[in-house]
């Protein structure tokens, strides 16, 4: 049972993998990428975590619980990181003088 | 289960290859940081799906620790390093 | 009072760092231990004036209730965000349907931690980006489509504000 809900967290976070790399060959421009590229690839690293905790904890033993919070220590620490990445990388950008790309209509 | 873990492991790499191709086809160089950011977010599952499959999960939870923190690291780095760089957001082939 | 206050402060980051000390090394017998005592109360000493700065305690549990309550919330934003964004990547007329625009606006929140949450917690939620903040309060976010920029600030700068109390 906890094994079926581990492959379909890991699946579903596949899927938002596939959107992030999708996004980052489709859409126009650097600011519009870097939305696709860290955000969506954030959440399937927290869905995809999940479920290998999840498949850690199914046989429980000391050392596999540990295993498991440091899975979890790994999500939250990708939590707090990435958006100051992306920004940091989006600063960049905006002092360089790069236009974000807009409707023309 | 194993082998679930080995084939999803194998369609990661697969995926790895289209941040690949923004790293080095990119127009700008910001473009090439992304690129590098998204391949490594995707390398930190892929350590732990490796450890499931050598049975050593226990030492390569440390190893993506550590690969998460120099991902980060390395980001900040180099776009600090190009923070006023002329030319940063031009196109160039 | 001064004294007491660093030494409280003191105890409480060795707590904090011996039980991340615990869970990293995973061995229990006492060689392991005494080294985890010793380092820990070495580096709390040392770092005693960095990790905890508000003024008093009872400031620091009404803020991690606040948290408490408020992390949920913004974890089920997160997703619904990305269930939109996904949609929007995977569609087939996707670029009749983005319309990146940069939004300006001055926040209300005056605390540097609740304006470094409120900005982190906009690039955490997918569509929205911060490109700018000051510490007066002024933001400049990117936003992907009309359906992400609509709500901002709206909601969730009323509830960071609950958090630190303003």
């Amino acid at each position: 049972m906890i094994i079926w809900i581990s492959a379909l967290l890991i699946i579903i976070g596949f899927v938002f993998f596939l959107g992030g790399s999708l996004g980052m060959i489709r859409l126009p421009d650097f600011y519009s990428r870097l939305h696709a590229a860290g955000m969506l690839d954030t959440m399937g690293v927290f869905l995809s975590m999940a479920g290998l905790a999840l498949y850690v904890v199914h046989d429980f033993t000391l050392g596999n619980f540990l295993s498991a919070l440091k899975i979890i220590l790994i999500v939250v620490f990708v939590f707090i990181t990435s958006p100051t990445a992306t920004h940091a990388i989006v600063d960049a950008g905006v002092r360089a003088g790069l236009k974000p790309w807009t409707k023309k209509n | 289960m194993d082998n679930f873990i080995l084939f999803s492991a194998m369609v990661l790499t697969i995926l790895m290859v289209v941040p690949l191709y923004r790293a080095v086809m990119g127009p700008t160089i910001l473009d090439r940081f992304m690129g590098v950011n998204a391949i490594g977010s995707k390398t930190t599952v892929l350590l732990i799906m490796i450890g499931f499959i050598f049975n050593r999960v226990d030492m390569f939870i440390d190893i993506a620790l550590a690969y998460a923190l120099l991902n980060f690291i390395a980001v900040i780095a180099s776009s600090r390093y190009f923070h006023k760089r002329k030319g940063l957001g031009e196109e160039m082939k | 009072m001064k004294k007491t206050r660093r030494k409280s402060i003191v105890f409480t980051n060795f707590l904090i760092l011996f039980f991340f000390w615990m869970i990293f090394s995973g061995k229990f017998d006492a060689f392991h231990l005494t080294l985890g005592v010793l380092s820990c109360s070495l580096v709390a000493w040392m770092a005693a004036d960095f990790l905890i700065t508000a003024p008093s305690f009872a400031t620091i549990a009404k803020q991690w209730i606040g948290f408490s309550k408020y992390i949920p919330w913004l974890l089920w934003q997160i997703v619904l965000a990305n269930i939109h964004v996904l949609r929007l990547v995977l569609s087939r007329d996707m670029n009749s349907r983005i319309n990146p625009q940069i939004i300006k606006f001055r926040s209300t929140i005056k605390s540097q931690m609740g304006l470094v949450t409120f900005a982190n917690s906009i690039t955490l939620t997918p569509g929205t980006i911060t490109v700018a903040a000051t510490t007066y309060g002024d933001m400049a976010i990117h936003a992907i489509d009309n359906e992400s920029a609509a709500p901002l600030p709206g909601d969730m700068e009323k509830r960071i504000a609950k958090i630190f109390g303003e």
